[in-house]
């Protein structure tokens, strides 16, 4: 039985810890270095910004042929490398359920391990469609690099054994809102590109990734309906 | 492109001048630049980590206030170069892809220094390290491909082999086998010196680096990884410490860094592809110089020596910046199961000493070993291979609808 981290009271951050260290505190923030704006901060940021290159470009075609959109080679590599990244993920929390056992309302282990074949097999339909479109799957795209810097954080987050299953699938909800952004935005792309016949397949892929969504959203609703009871259960009437 | 060591004078030190703006440069790009370039970044790093690492040794061992005021000058400006290399390095970089940087370092040069290196005992000892450090990159890319879903070929190029050397769970040795036997000051060619410098440098760079993020991985088997080849990282320490001869004077020592340091960005700047890197690498190149050229003033006063004994008119062939890949392999079909029995490396039973501490260090199980389970390289990440197999099941799902 693990112990939720809102049962106890140990943490040592926020001033009302210790009152007199905080007066105390705020006596030193009285001290400040005079004649000094906070435009001089921004203006340092803001020469920062300016004149860069771009972070990266798209790599040459495999099959310059069959290239119709470089655009489209791009956010497709995006996709590609975000399904990749996500059947990881969650390999990452069925490891969790493993380890620790579900919650009520929560995920089966069945339930993660399909997800994680739909992330896989939209990971398969995109590697053949890059090829198909000219396209190297193996590279990595500058959007599919941009997504591999977004989803840091939800990776440590993930991969960490301190955070619960609970807490990993907060942390996914992020992944699959991104996730179902983006498929709507790469119909819009094909769409205008006059590209039906992956609309089509894509649409699919998107109801998938609604339904995942919709379950996560299921799963941490259960998890705090949960942990609202719980704490309830903790609470002596009266007290 | 040949320099006259003795007469090119190089930038005077008051003359070697930073502001923030140009310390901190646009990085490189991690996708558009060649590996090389990244290499070359990763290894010039370590270069001046070694430099200021050896001058506050100097600093700390020394009563000489001359010595100790000259060490603080030329070492400022070395923390300087250091900085501005070391931060052309991306954001969008991260840790592990830096690792698999690191570890394609330690493999394309250390091949590089064994095939060049005059004295048949320390090529002996790069090819030894050589096939640990490779074994490195087989377990770090295990780790991206399971952890991250990332294919460390995209920082490798393909001019690095991905697949396994020698086990490290089994390079663990007692730290008496880790020692070997050091060139003669008096005798050892000026490549051997540069070399023994250049690797070393590297290594110790890299068991810093392994140090310093290894805890910032939140995956239980990541940061086990990166303890375990750490600690093989400071092995590779010891063992390249080792063959440098202790008896060089601290100005002898301090002249053979500068010279490496020459070394190294005259090698950078005579592979170096990308335009604006170049002129860093010409750049420092100046500044070496006149560290060297310094430093070889204060031999002439304090030690009332001739440098010339030391310095060669002219630099070996530069470092030799291309995949290595046969020569790697050649190595691995050889020598993959030698073993280091005291100062010896070759096909020798390993110490008891090194048995007992192996099995204990490995009694409760092999970071190394575990990542790697049933792994092996594919273009874009093992996955593919799931991948494929599904895209067949959906091919013959559309054919028998």
């Amino acid at each position: 039985m693990t112990i939720a981290s809102t049962m106890l009271k140990r943490n040592r951050t926020g001033v009302a810890r210790d009152p007199d260290m905080a007066k105390d505190m705020m006596k030193g923030s009285k001290h400040t270095i005079d004649g000094t704006d906070r435009q001089e901060f921004v203006d340092a940021r803001l020469e920062g910004m300016r004149h860069n290159p771009p972070a990266a470009t798209m790599p040459p075609p495999a099959h310059l042929d069959k290239v119709r959109s470089s655009l489209l080679l791009d956010k497709l590599g995006e996709r590609l490398a975000f399904e990749r990244a996500g059947v990881r993920l969650y390999e990452t929390l069925m490891l969790k359920h493993d380890a620790t056992g579900g919650f009520p309302g929560g995920p089966s282990r069945a339930d993660l391990e399909e997800i994680r074949e739909d992330e896989l097999s939209h990971f398969a339909m995109l590697e053949g469609i890059v090829g198909r479109y000219g396209g190297d799957p193996t590279a990595v795209t500058p959007s599919a690099n941009l997504v591999g810097v977004e989803t840091k954080g939800i990776c440590a987050a993930i991969n960490d054994p301190r955070i619960s299953l609970a807490e990993g699938l907060h942390a996914i909800l992020v992944a699959e809102l991104a996730d179902n952004a983006a498929w709507e935005q790469l119909i819009e792309l094909v769409e205008q590109l006059g590209q039906e016949e992956l609309a089509d397949e894509f649409r699919e892929a998107l109801e998938t990734e609604q339904d995942h969504l919709a379950r996560v959203r299921t799963w941490l609703a259960a998890d705090i309906a949960g942990r609202v009871q719980a704490e309830a259960d903790e609470v002596v009437p009266g007290a | 492109m040949g320099i006259d060591i003795h007469r090119e004078a190089g930038t005077h030190l008051d003359d070697q001048e930073f502001t923030w703006r140009e310390i901190v440069s646009a990085p490189i790009s991690k996708l558009d630049n060649d590996a090389f370039t990244r290499v070359r970044i990763i290894l010039m790093n370590g270069i001046e980590s070694e430099q200021n690492r050896f001058l506050h040794a100097l600093a700390r061992m020394t009563a000489n206030k001359d010595l100790k005021l000259a060490a603080a000058r030329v070492r400022r400006i070395e923390q300087h170069q250091q900085t501005l290399v070391n931060w052309l390095n991306p954001a969008d970089q991260s840790p592990l892809e830096t690792t698999i940087g690191f570890e394609q370092v330690a493999i394309e040069v250390t091949a590089s220094v064994a095939q060049v290196e005059p004295d048949p005992y320390l090529a002996q000892v790069y090819r030894f390290g050589l096939l640990e450090d490779f074994d490195h990159m087989f377990r770090y890319a295990a780790l991206m491909d399971r952890i991250e879903g990332h294919d460390a070929n995209d920082i490798l190029q393909s001019y690095t082999d991905i697949m396994p050397g020698r086990p490290t769970s089994q390079e663990h040795r007692d730290p008496a086998d880790d020692m070997r036997e050091w060139y003669d000051r008096g005798k050892a060619d000026v490549i051997t010196k540069l070399n023994a410098l250049t690797i070393m440098a590297g290594e110790n760079q890299t068991h810093d680096y392994y140090m310093t993020i290894g805890p910032m991985f939140s995956d239980p088997i990541a940061r086990q990884l990166y303890a375990e080849i750490a600690s093989i990282e400071e092995q590779h320490v010891t063992q390249y410490e080792s063959i440098i001869d202790p008896n060089e004077t601290w100005l002898e020592k301090w002249i053979n860094h500068e010279l490496a340091e020459v070394y190294n960005y005259y090698s950078c700047l005579s592979f170096e592809d990308d335009p604006r890197i170049k002129k860093v690498w010409e750049r420092f190149l100046d500044y070496e110089l006149g560290h060297l050229h310094h430093v070889m003033d204060l031999m002439k006063r304090i030690e009332r020596r001739d440098p010339a004994e030391l310095v060669p008119k002219t630099l070996p062939d530069p470092i030799q910046y291309r995949s290595q890949r046969e020569f790697v392999r050649k190595v691995l079909a050889s020598e993959v199961a030698y073993t280091a029995n005291g100062t010896r490396i070759g096909s020798l039973p390993d110490t008891a000493e090194t048995l007992s501490y192996r099995r204990q260090l490995n009694s409760s199980g092999s970071p190394s070993d575990a990542v790697s389970a049933g792994w092996h390289w594919r273009p874009g990440t093992e996955l593919t291979r799931e991948a494929l197999d599904i895209d067949g099941m959906h091919k013959m799902e559309r054919e028998s609808a």
